[in-house]
């Protein structure tokens, strides 16, 4: 099959982005999406023009690190899917694609279709972690969690931090990310201790980061490759409303 | 850390800082609108009456001098609550157009989210129907009011107003076009407030959703009757 690519194309994050449409004639249907690129870069290198910069690393739909819009979908049309294991046979012969980068202040481009996504790791070392005296491991089942808890905190944890939600967002939040990480972490009674303090900070960060907040669209739960719900948004607004009311989380703490 | 006790002003404005915060005065606020819309609709109905001074007896009743301190603190209450969910939403506006600066060349919406997507509209061109709407049946700047004994004092004669008002057909047609728009907006945030403080359930907000599209429907359908009733002469001064 031949596809027929337009790919947002720039060299660096300061270049002004620009659309070059590119044809891949004899795609497999069998090849996924990446495998189509690579396809595509071989040709660039043979003929002596630059390559198209993307992310990628396990290719098996488990780390977060590719992943662009395609059509205006991040990571194309097939939900609960990667970029990497979104296969060619979802599309047909002759196919236009529009390939873009996530766009968002808080992600700047580096290249082509590679975002710099520090800015989720940020909102991690503000709040996403647990502190635990580490030493011997402790006895299976000494903590009992509720069988709901574990499970909606399992679901949560799905999450690969690949940003699409904040790309498929029309105000670009972090909302579904930061809500994952909180309702991972706070539901189980090992981050209990922190679940205020979690959440102002997060909250924080994600403002000084510059992500958008959250109008309840849900165009990220739709695209998420994790199929992470709306829900864990309104245990983030719970959760925050419930440390700021009774004001016992790091935020106030500091302003003292 | 210090023991410097934090005032609850310094909390109210670290609580209004933060987006979640901001959404939640939203939330508060919309309810509170939402409430007035549904309270409104049920005093517009009584145009329906086979009595027809049943509504001009209505605004007698709430036009009294004796009720007239409760009036102005209603009034007072819905004005602070517009102002406080107008303001929150265009900052949160300004902050999320921000939060984008290089926009896609291609963008997809997820369907059914119209709604959703397009309140920073309805809501303001809701705004501007309320503002006339006020100044034509409440100030009477756009048409002269007529006024009725309501007992011991003149009170409006809602009636004759709104009849004769809706006979014209571009302050219908503009009645028709706010009322769909205030129902598209209230579809969203009928089950996005709930969102917006944390309630979310995995069986009910399903439910809530279609509560929330059957409310909308109901007072668009409700409100939209009268004028269409006056244009089609069913309803006569």
């Amino acid at each position: 099959m031949r596809i027929v690519l337009h790919i947002s194309r720039q060299r660096n994050g300061g270049a002004k982005p620009k659309l070059v449409r590119y044809e891949v004639p004899n795609v497999n249907h069998e090849m996924s999406f990446l495998e189509m690129l690579d396809v595509l870069n071989e040709d660039l290198i043979a003929k002596g023009e630059e390559p198209v910069a993307f992310d990628h690393d396990c290719r098996e739909g488990i780390c977060g690190m590719c992943g662009c819009m395609v059509n205006g979908l991040a990571h194309g049309p097939r939900p609960g899917t990667t970029l990497c294991q979104l296969h060619m046979r979802t599309f047909k012969d002759g196919d236009q694609l529009y390939l873009e980068p996530w766009r968002s202040a808080a992600f700047p481009v580096v290249k082509d279709l590679v975002v710099d996504r520090s800015a989720l790791d940020r909102l991690i070392a503000a709040g996403g972690f647990i502190s635990v005296a580490t030493g011997e491991a402790p006895d299976g089942n000494a903590i009992p969690v509720p069988k709901e808890a574990a499970e909606r905190s399992m679901d949560a944890a799905a999450c690969i931090g690949c940003g699409a939600c904040v790309a498929q967002c029309p105000n670009a939040s972090a909302s579904l990310f930061m809500g994952a990480k909180l309702a991972h972490l706070g539901l189980l009674p090992q981050g209990a201790p922190e679940r205020d303090a979690r959440v102002e900070a997060m909250v924080a960060q994600a403002r000084a980061e510059g992500f958008g907040s959250c109008t309840n669209i849900g165009e990220c739960e739709a695209v998420c490759p994790k199929e992470i719900k709306l829900d864990v948004i309104a245990l983030m607004n719970r959760d925050f409303l419930h440390a700021q009311i009774l004001g016992r989380g790091a935020v106030s703490e500091n302003a003292g | 850390m210090s023991s410097i006790a934090i005032r609850p002003i310094h909390r109210a404005v670290g609580f209004y800082e933060a987006p979640i915060g901001k959404k939640a005065v939203m939330a508060v606020t919309g309810l509170v609108l939402f409430g007035y819309v549904v309270a409104h609709l049920l005093g517009n109905l009584q145009i329906y009456s086979s009595d027809p001074t049943q509504i001009n007896k209505y605004a007698a009743f709430l036009h009294n001098p004796a009720n007239a301190i409760a009036l102005l603190m209603a009034r007072t209450f819905l004005l602070v609550c517009v102002g406080l969910h107008i303001t929150a939403s265009v900052q949160l506006w300004l902050q999320n157009r921000a939060a984008r600066p290089i926009g896609y060349f291609k963008k997809d919406d997820v369907p059914a989210s119209y709604a959703a997507r397009t309140m920073i509209w309805s809501g303001p061109i809701v705004g501007a129907f309320v503002t006339f709407h006020v100044l034509h049946l409440t100030v009477g700047s756009v048409l002269p009011l007529h006024e009725v004994e309501g007992g011991a004092f003149l009170s409006p004669d809602v009636h004759y107003n709104v009849i004769t008002g809706f006979q014209n057909p571009l302050v219908a047609g503009f009645y028709i076009l706010a009322i769909s728009l205030l129902c598209t907006h209230l579809y969203h945030g009928i089950w996005s407030m709930f969102q917006s403080v944390g309630v979310s359930h995995p069986r009910y907000t399903p439910l809530l959703k279609k509560f929330a599209a059957l409310c909308a429907i109901v007072i668009a359908l409700g409100n939209i009757s009268i004028p269409v009733a006056c244009l089609a002469g069913w309803l006569k001064v």
